[in-house]
C-alpha cells in the first residue's frame, strides 16, 4: 500500500497546473487596458493531491489556503484582510472565477474495455479469490435483474428496478467496504446487499411482500433493508438518505468505531436540497461518510444536460470542502480502488469523501418506464454491448486464468435455477398476517389503531369477497 | 404558582393544575422557573442521564435564541451540543441518522414557522422509518423541539401554529405543554419515548409563565389528557398557551353561573379521546379553541370524533374558537386571535343553544 501511495503522489504532482483567472471584465468607456482572456486559453484546473490535508476553518484563525490560484506577476496582493472565516488576500484587479474549468475533471480508470490494465496504473491489487467473487456477484446481479424483471412483466410482482450497466459500481464498491460500514442506499444498489450476503430468497421475499419479507410487505418491491447487513431500508424519496448518512457517520465518529457511513445517490438526486444539506453537514461535522454518486446519465427521462450545468458532481465536493474523485464507474478495479481509498480516508481521517462514478443506466428507470421513448435504442445497445462493465471485468479475470467458459455457464445456469426456485417459493409463500398492517407504526400500537384493527377484522370476516385472499386475520 | 405580569394584549393568570384535577403532576415544591428554564432543566437532565444524547440546531451553542439550551455546551461539550448549519432539512435528516444508530437526537428548529423544509424528512422519513423497515430500524430517539404560537408581534413567520399538519402523520407524536412544570415532564417523556416526537413550545410562555418546577427527573405520560378544571355545563379542550386564555373565560363564565370543565390535551397525536369523551358525556357540550386557523385545524378532528362518540349526549353543536383563516397578521393580531371574550361568547351561545 505504501508503494501505491508513493506512485500516486508522483502521478498527482505531475498533474499540477495553475489556474489563470479568466474573463477580466472591462467596464466603462472600454479603454481596453487589459485583454479579455478567452476560455480556450485557460489551463487545466489544479488537482489537489488526496494526501494534502485540507482546510479546517476555526473561527477567525489564520488559515493557510492551498494554492488554488497562481497570482500573475503584475497583480498586487495588497494586503490580507481578516474577515470572519479566515484571512483573505485582496486584489485590486477585478476577476471573476470562471463558471467552469476549460477541462473537465478526468475520471480515474485502471482497466481498458479490452480487459487489460492501463500501464502504470495505480490501484489496489485484487486477489484471484476476490476477483472471482466479484465477477460471480456481478453476473449473479445480472441474472437476478433479468429474472425479477421478467417476473414483473408476467404480472407476478408489481414493480422492479434493474441495475443493468451499474454492476461494477454495485459490487466493486461493496467489496471495498467492511461489513461494519453502514450503507444508506438510494434504490439502484442491491448489489451491495447481495455482496454482504442477502440471499436470492430474501430478495424475492421482499419483491413478493410475503410473510418472510423483513419489511413485512409494507413497501413496493426493491425497497430492501437489512439490519443484519447494515443496509438501511430503502425509501422512494430521492436523496433523503444523504443528511441521514451525516448523522450515521457522526454517530460512528462519536462511538470511535472503525467504520464509516456509505451512501449512494444518482445524478438526478444531486439536484435535491438534501444533497446540499448532506454534503454541508458532513463537512462541518467532519463525519466519516463516503458519498458515491452513480452518474448514469439519466434521471428517468431527464438527461444530465437538463439536470445541472456544472462539470458533473465531482466539482461540487470542493464547494463544501470535501475531497472528491471522479471514477470510471464501469471499471470494477477503479471503483474498488477508489472506494477502498475513500473509505480509509473517511475512517482514519474522520472526514467525508465524494466519489462520482461515471456510468450508464442500460435498463429503463423501472418497469413503469420505456426508455426508448426518450433515448435512442442504439445508444442503449452501445452501452449494453461495447461498454458493458461485466464483460470488461470478465475479460480481465479470464486473461488472468481465473475464470473459464465452463465456470461461466455453470454459474449462470445455477444462478438462474436458484432464482427461478426462489421466485416460485416466494410466490407460493403465505402472505403477511393482517395484523402487520397495524404494527410498527409506533413501538406500541396506540388506541386508535387497536380500534381500527378490530373494525377491519370484523369487516373482513363479514365481507371477505371485498378483500384479497390469504391475509390471515 | 404565581400569576404573572402580562403584556398589554394579554394578562396571564396561571393555570392551576392542582385545582379539582383528576390527575396531577406531583405538587411537591421546586424552584420557580419560567418555561425556557424548565425546558433547559429537562435538557440538562436528558443529556446527563443518557451519554448518547445530543442537542443541536441553529444557535443552540450559546444558549439559543430563547435560552432553552443555556449551559449545555459548556457542561456536556461541543461534541454533544452544537450549532448546525442553517438548514432545517439537514438538521432533521442528521437527527434521523443519529437516532437510527440508537442515539437520542434532540433537535431544535428555531421557529415552528421554519419547520417546513424539514417536512419531507419528518413525514416521509422519520414517521415511516420503523414501519417501512419491518421494525428492523427505527428513529425513536428523535425529538424535534420548536417554539410556536403568537407572541404579540411575531407576524406571519414568528407566530405560526403548525400542529395540524403533523397530526395528520401516522408514526410521529405531537406534544404541546401548557406550563413550565408540564413542559419539563412532557419533554423528558418525549425524549425517552421510542418514537419520533414533535414538541411545540408556546414561545409566549417562555418568559411570561413562571411556576414551581420540581428539580428532580420526572416524566408526564404522553397521550393522557388532563382535566385541569372540573365543571358540569360545558367541556373546553385546548393546548399550550391558549389554555390560559380559556381559563380566564371559564372564570368569567362561572360568574354568570356556567360551570366549565377545562381539559389540557397535551398530546395531540395520538390523542386521548377517552378523557374528552367522558367529559362531554357528562357536560353535553364541547368547545375547542386553538390559535391555528379554524379551517382544517386540529379542532376539526376533535369535533368529528366527539360527534361520532357522543352524538346523542350533545345539547349543542361543537363550537370552535380559533384563529381566522388568514396568514398570521401583525397589526391585526388582536383581531385574529381567539380571545377570552370570543371564547366567553361561544360558551354562552353553546350553553343557551
Amino acid at each position: 500500500m505504501a508503494v501505491w501511495f508513493a506512485r500516486s503522489r508522483n502521478l498527482v504532482s505531475s498533474l499540477r497546473h495553475n489556474l489563470c483567472l479568466s474573463t477580466i471584465l472591462v467596464k466603462g468607456d472600454y479603454s481596453h487596458h487589459r485583454p479579455v482572456v478567452s476560455t480556450s486559453q485557460l489551463s487545466p484546473t489544479v488537482f489537489l493531491s488526496p494526501y494534502v490535508s485540507s482546510l479546517r476553518h476555526e473561527s477567525t484563525a489564520v488559515v493557510k489556503q492551498p494554492d488554488l490560484v497562481q497570482h500573475s506577476d503584475e497583480e498586487d496582493v495588497l494586503q490580507e484582510l481578516d474577515f470572519p472565516g479566515g484571512n483573505v488576500g485582496c486584489t485590486s484587479e477585478m476577476k471573476f472565477i470562471p463558471a467552469s474549468s476549460s477541462r473537465r475533471i478526468p475520471c480515474y480508470r485502471v482497466l481498458k474495455e479490452d480487459g487489460r490494465i492501463i500501464p502504470d496504473s495505480n490501484y489496489f491489487p485484487v486477489s484471484e479469490q476476490l476477483a472471482v467473487r466479484m465477477y460471480e456477484q456481478m453476473a449473479t446481479l445480472q441474472v437476478m435483474d433479468h429474472i425479477f424483471y421478467e417476473a414483473q412483466r408476467q404480472g407476478r410482482i408489481s414493480f422492479y428496478m434493474t441495475s443493468v450497466g451499474e454492476e461494477a459500481i454495485n459490487i466493486a464498491s461493496a467489496a471495498a467496504l467492511s461489513p461494519e460500514d453502514v450503507v444508506l442506499p438510494q434504490y439502484r444498489e442491491p448489489g451491495v446487499l447481495l455482496w454482504r450476503g442477502f440471499t436470492l430468497e430474501e430478495f424475492a421475499n421482499q419483491c413478493f411482500g410475503n410473510k418472510d419479507d423483513y419489511g413485512k410487505g409494507r413497501q413496493m418491491p426493491v425497497h430492501y433493508g437489512s439490519n443484519r447487513h447494515n443496509y438501511l431500508t430503502i425509501s422512494s424519496p430521492i436523496a433523503t438518505q444523504l443528511p441521514q448518512a451525516a448523522g450515521v457517520g457522526y454517530s460512528l465518529k462519536m462511538e470511535k468505531k472503525n467504520a464509516c457511513a456509505v451512501t449512494f445517490i444518482g445524478d438526478g438526486g444531486t439536484s435535491e436540497g438534501d444533497f446540499h444539506a448532506g454534503l454541508n453537514f458532513v463537512a462541518v461535522m467532519e463525519a466519516p461518510v463516503v458519498f458515491i454518486c452513480r452518474n448514469n446519465g439519466w434521471a428517468i427521462s431527464t438527461h444530465t444536460s437538463e439536470q445541472f450545468r456544472s462539470d458533473g458532481i465531482v466539482v461540487k465536493g470542493q464547494a463544501y470542502g470535501i475531497r472528491s474523485i471522479r471514477v470510471d464507474g464501469n471499471d470494477a478495479l477503479a471503483v474498488y480502488s477508489a472506494v477502498r481509498s475513500a473509505r480509509e480516508m473517511a475512517v482514519t481521517e474522520q472526514r467525508p469523501v465524494l466519489i462520482e462514478a461515471m456510468t450508464y443506466r442500460v435498463g429503463h428507470h423501472s418497469t413503469s418506464d420505456d426508455s426508448t421513448k426518450y433515448r435512442a435504442a442504439d445508444e442503449i445497445q452501445h452501452w449494453k454491448m461495447s461498454r458493458n462493465p461485466v464483460n470488461r471485468f470478465k475479460k480481465w479475470v479470464v486473461n488472468n486464468g481465473w475464470w473459464s467458459e465452463e465456470d461461466e455457464s455453470e454459474l449462470r445456469s445455477n444462478t438462474r435455477k436458484q432464482l427461478l426456485q426462489a421466485v416460485q417459493a416466494a410466490e407460493k409463500c403465505d402472505k403477511q398476517p393482517l395484523k402487520e398492517l397495524f404494527n410498527d407504526v409506533y413501538d406500541v400500537k396506540p388506541k386508535n389503531l387497536e380500534e381500527q384493527e378490530l373494525g377491519l377484522k370484523e369487516l373482513v370476516e363479514r365481507q371477505p369477497q371485498d378483500y384479497p385472499p390469504g391475509f390471515h386475520v | 404558582m404565581a400569576a404573572l405580569l402580562g403584556r398589554s394584549c394579554r394578562k396571564l393568570g396561571f393555570l392551576s393544575s392542582g385545582h379539582g384535577a383528576r390527575r396531577t403532576v406531583s405538587t411537591e415544591t421546586g424552584k420557580s422557573l419560567n418555561l425556557y428554564a424548565a425546558i433547559n432543566q429537562a435538557l440538562h437532565i436528558a443529556l446527563d442521564s443518557d451519554p448518547r444524547s445530543y442537542v443541536f440546531g441553529e444557535d443552540v451553542g450559546f444558549g439559543g435564541v430563547f435560552r432553552c439550551t443555556t449551559g449545555l455546551a459548556e457542561r456536556f461539550g461541543k461534541n454533544r451540543v452544537f450549532n448546525t448549519p442553517l438548514c432545517e432539512q439537514g438538521i432533521v435528516g442528521f437527527g434521523i441518522g443519529l437516532a437510527a444508530m440508537g442515539n437520542r437526537a434532540i433537535v431544535e428548529i428555531q421557529f415552528a414557522d421554519y419547520i417546513y423544509p424539514a417536512f419531507d424528512q419528518i413525514v416521509n422519513e422519520a414517521a415511516k422509518f420503523r414501519y417501512r423497515s419491518g421494525n428492523q430500524f427505527n428513529c425513536g430517539g428523535l425529538t424535534i423541539r420548536a417554539p410556536y404560537g403568537a407572541v404579540g408581534h411575531g407576524g406571519h413567520y414568528h407566530s405560526q401554529s403548525p400542529e395540524a399538519f403533523f397530526c395528520h402523520v401516522p408514526g410521529i407524536k405531537v406534544v404541546i405543554p401548557r406550563s413550565p412544570r408540564e413542559a419539563k415532564g412532557l419533554l423528558l417523556s418525549c425524549i425517552r419515548d421510542p418514537n419520533p416526537v414533535v414538541f411545540f413550545e408556546p414561545k409566549w410562555l417562555y418568559r411570561q409563565a413562571v411556576e414551581e418546577v420540581p428539580e428532580h427527573d420526572y416524566t408526564i405520560p404522553l397521550s393522557e389528557a388532563e382535566v385541569i378544571r372540573e365543571g358540569n355545563d360545558i367541556t373546553l379542550v385546548g393546548w399550550g398557551a391558549q389554555l390560559t386564555i380559556m381559563e380566564q373565560a371559564c372564570l368569567e363564565a362561572e360568574k354568570e353561573g356556567i360551570s366549565c370543565e377545562l381539559i389540557d390535551l397535551k398530546t395531540l397525536l395520538p390523542w386521548d379521546k377517552e378523557t374528552v369523551e367522558a367529559s362531554v358525556k357528562k357536560t353535553g357540550r364541547l368547545l375547542i379553541s386553538h390559535e391555528a386557523p379554524i379551517t382544517g385545524g386540529f379542532g376539526a378532528e376533535i369535533s368529528a370524533t366527539i360527534l361520532e362518540r357522543c352524538f346523542l349526549k350533545l345539547e349543542a353543536p361543537v363550537s370552535r374558537v380559533c384563529g381566522l383563516d388568514t396568514p398570521f397578521p401583525l397589526v391585526f393580531e388582536p383581531f385574529y386571535m381567539p380571545t377570552k371574550n370570543k371564547i366567553l361568547d361561544a360558551i354562552k351561545t353553546t350553553v343557551n343553544y
